[in-house]
């Protein structure tokens, strides 16, 4: 069995074609980039993604050397994302499972970073940290579930840190969140900033607030360079991060850590999280950004899990969800 | 404050003594019984009577400066926070001994289990566990109107008194001082994400905490609101990306 999988929940839109035992036979993908200062919009990026998807599909099925007669499934992300370029997503999956007489798998997203993850790094049953540009949760799996530990009470890590590189004009390409990790790497002071873990949940707008608050005041009276901010920014954003993920582990007993999300490439999240998990006689396992960011493959792989389980989505069923929580997934394919 | 001034007395007094690198030597019979997150408990006994001690040790994944403030602000705020909410009426474990530059606390040992114990292990009848629910009510009632944000409410940091079936609230470690609506409605949907995670099989036992919350604090109505606000904000998360 081969699945074919689309993904474009938000910025970035990707084509995977997968096999029954793992192997990623194509994985391509486009991202919107915006200039700096500037966020994405829902109507641009489902324009992008119209735009690109149906030269990613045909570039896919070149680079993995099959034909659609070879193809089992169409996977697509149902949600949780953005309205738009969900839709333009899941009407081309439509298209696809019509044209080539194959059936529809609507895939979770969150669900599908933590698949990736699993397969790519072999991790069994790990606590999972999801963090990227709209998640941030901890997750463990029991009964059927991806159950959500601990989460954000407020915004998303990316995007804290995404609204800061805005703050201070940073490019967008490849990412914001990869020019702060970037210009982290030159900060020479630790300027404290708010701190906020409630039980095994953070929250980051205040802490957003704050340093951009004094961001204004700091580079005017030049007490602190933009590195500095960063780099006290990661510093504080992932101890809180690290800490939560800790505080699961004691709570579930879990011996190993996966690392899942767009945020999940940072190198110094790893290099943090690593530390800890160290610390506890226990294993880290992260990914980089091939598997990290969004791509269609952790959409197709998932999708023939769902399948090998009879879990197909008929059309008419065949819908998108801007939100679509971790937790709503009966996970079929796991004991 | 009258914990720093019992620091003082420990640490003067030969048989008090705490050794700083070796923080359990003023602890007998010392057995360790959690080595959570962030600090290593053990019980023993302590001047001759059943005691716990807590201490918090460094975290190397974080920045020392970054570190060290948070293992003292915590210290400090679990030493007063205790205090504040025995002032309010709310049971918490008498502290012994603050040992600063260890990062150690010595508590009044509770005999009993912990309300996680308790509710799981189904050895309760209906009546003792409505009461139990509404007792955990009353006293976040009291301390959130005392402006005591307890910070990480769980079925773990809650006990059972074996002697008379009182509850008690420990671990006061990310304890803060508010009397602002929205960071109690936080702590409330800390503990509600506790019950649902870790006692989903028992029916909705959060609605009782709540219910009694209602009936004892003073200030329930803007906090319940922000607690539906609070509710929400999780279901509507954009989550994109
Ligand atoms: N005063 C006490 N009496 C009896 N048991 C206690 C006492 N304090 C802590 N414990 C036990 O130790 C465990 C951990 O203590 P806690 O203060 O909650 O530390 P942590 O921050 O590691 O959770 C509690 O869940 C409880 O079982
Ligand atoms: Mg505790």
């Amino acid at each position: 069995m081969i699945a074919l999988g689309i993904e474009g929940s938000a910025n970035k839109v990707g084509v995977g074609i997968v096999r029954e035992d793992g192997t990623i036979l194509a994985n391509p993908r486009h991202t919107y980039i915006t200039p700096p200062g500037h966020g994405f919009l829902p109507k641009q990026t489902a324009l992008h993604h119209q735009e690109h998807l149906v030269a990613l599909v045909q570039a896919a099925l070149k680079e993995a050397g099959v034909t659609p007669a070879d193809i089992s499934c169409i996977a697509y992300t149902k949600g949780p994302g953005m309205g738009g370029p969900l839709v333009t997503c899941a009407v081309v999956a439509r298209m696809l499972s019509q044209l080539w007489r194959v059936p529809l798998v609507a895939v979770n997203h969150c669900v599908g970073h933590i698949e990736m993850g699993r397969a790519v790094t072999g991790a069994r049953d790990p606590v999972v940290l999801y963090v990227s540009g709209g998640n941030t949760q901890v997750i463990a799996y029991a009964e059927r579930r991806y159950r959500i530990f601990g989460e954000t009470i407020d915004m998303a890590v990316g995007n804290c840190l995404d609204r800061f590189a805005r703050v201070l004009h940073l490019s967008n390409d490849p990412s914001p969140g990869y020019n702060i990790e970037q210009l982290a790497k030159q900060g020479m002071r630790y300027i404290e900033l708010p701190y906020v873990v409630k039980g095994m949940d953070v929250s980051f707008s205040g802490i957003l607030s704050f340093v951009e608050e004094a961001a204004g005041r700091m580079l005017a009276d030049g007490s602190a360079t933009p590195a500095d901010l960063c780099f006290s920014l990661q510093e504080t954003l992932f101890a809180m991060l690290v800490e939560i993920t800790e505080r699961a582990m004691a709570h579930c007993g879990a011996p190993d850590v996966l690392i899942v999300g767009g945020v999940g490439c940072n190198m110094r999240l790893q290099e943090m999280m690593g530390v800890m998990v160290s610390e506890r006689g226990a294993r880290l396992y992260a990914i980089d950004e091939r598997y990290c960011i969004d791509n269609g493959a952790m959409i197709a792989w998932p999708g023939l899990l769902a399948l090998k389980h009879g879990q197909a989505t008929p059309l008419s069923e065949s819908t998108c969800t801007q939100r679509f929580r971790t937790d709503d997934v009966l996970v079929t394919w796991r004991d | 404050m009258t914990t720093s001034h019992a620091a003082e007395e420990a640490s003067t007094s030969e048989s008090h003594y705490v050794d700083h690198e070796n923080p359990i030597i003023g602890l007998h019979n010392c057995k360790l019984i959690q080595q959570g997150a962030e600090a290593r408990v053990w019980e023993g006994v302590y001047l001759g009577k059943p005691a716990v001690l807590k201490q918090r040790f460094s975290k190397r994944y974080r920045h020392p400066s970054l570190d060290a403030r948070l293992t003292q602000t915590r210290l400090k705020q679990e030493v007063r926070s205790m205090l504040r909410a025995r002032k309010l009426g709310v049971l918490t474990p008498c502290v012994l001994c603050v040992e600063h530059e260890a990062s150690t606390i010595y508590f009044e040992r509770v005999e009993g289990v912990s309300v996680k114990q308790a509710l799981s292990s189904g050895a309760l009848q209906p009546a003792a566990q409505l009461e139990l629910l509404r007792a955990i009510g009353s006293a976040i009632a009291a301390l959130h109107d005392g402006g005591v944000i307890h910070g990480d409410l769980t079925t773990s940091n809650l006990l059972v008194r074996a002697a008379d079936n009182a509850l008690v609230v420990i671990d006061f470690g990310l304890s803060s001082n508010s009397s602002i609506a929205e960071d109690k409605a936080v702590d409330l949907y800390v503990l509600e994400r506790a019950f649902t995670s870790a006692h989903a099989s028992c029916g909705p036992l959060f609605e009782d905490v709540l219910a009694s919350y209602r009936q004892h604090s003073r200030l329930w109505c803007p906090t319940l609101n922000k607690f539906a606000e609070v509710r929400m904000r999780g279901r509507k998360r954009a989550m994109v990306g």
